[in-house]
């Protein structure tokens, strides 16, 4: 920038948040976060295909609180991308755009992110054998 | 109708208007290749984290297995792909709003394009090892 810092917008400070500036926010750092994923995806496949010691380890890291909380991260973000992903593919189609439909989608997607997120590591858990 | 007004009021070259190229000057070929890979994404997200979820919990042979299987070969090589690219446009899209020194930004879209090759190679070539290593 060339010595003119230009004013943000929305100007954060006086900008009242709202559902659909949220969920717009939340796909970009959500997108941001899964391009994170996708690098750490390929180690996964390059450690896979190293053999055995490279592979165990990293899902020993995987089974570890923070390797968890990662992954928990990545599938609420996998499915509220997806979700929200969807939603965006329709407003370019022209549908959806009225204020209350909006709304309604954006709602839509926070409850189907969390019911998502949540059958995932649920049938994750039984496949591992806990209940 | 549109001829008529846009003789007389738009302030844009009939030229200009019918190379169809926008203030961008690259037309919308970012905007539909964002679109054609997201597109891409539904069926092939959905399958791989369904999938990722049903091995929870399986050993290395079992997980090797599934990934050198000709199906997860081709489908996830083409989720890579598509997930790459659609990743490249979205941080492009991020970088070309937040960082405006002209240098640092071109620098930085183009490491993303380098990382995102290398890594969509690296990741291909580690399925293809893994199919063809028993």
């Amino acid at each position: 920038m060339a010595g003119h810092p230009r004013p943000l917008s929305p100007h954060l400070q006086v900008y009242r948040p709202q559902l659909t500036s949220f969920t717009s926010i939340m796909h970009r750092l959500t997108g941001i976060g899964l391009a994170v994923g996708l690098l750490y995806l390929v180690c996964w496949l390059v450690a896979a295909a190293s053999g055995l010691d490279a592979f165990d380890r990293l899902q020993s890291f995987n089974g570890s609180i923070i390797g968890k909380l990662l992954l928990l991260g990545w599938s609420i973000a996998f499915f509220y991308h997806l979700l929200n992903g969807i939603r965006h593919l329709a407003w370019d189609a022209g549908w959806g755009f009225e204020l209350p439909a909006a709304y309604k989608t954006g709602y839509a997607v926070l409850i189907g992110t969390a019911l998502l997120t949540i059958l995932a590591w649920v049938i994750g858990y039984y496949q591992m054998g806990a209940f | 109708m549109a001829e008529a007004s846009s003789s007389s009021k738009s302030l844009r070259s009939p030229i200009a208007r019918a190379r169809g190229l926008g203030s961008a000057h690259e037309g919308v070929h970012h905007w539909w290749t964002q679109r054609l890979t997201a597109l891409a994404l539904i069926p092939l997200g959905i399958w791989f984290v369904a999938s990722v979820v049903c091995l929870a919990g399986a050993d290395h042979a079992a997980i090797t297995q599934w990934l050198g299987a000709p199906f997860t070969l081709v489908a996830l090589s083409l989720t890579l792909i598509a997930a790459f690219y659609h990743a490249v446009l979205g941080l492009q899209v991020v970088i070309e709003d937040y960082i405006h020194t002209k240098a640092v930004k071109l620098t930085l879209i183009i490491l993303i394009q380098f990382a995102a090759f290398a890594f969509t190679a690296a990741g291909i070539i580690a399925l293809l090892m893994t199919a063809f290593a028993g």
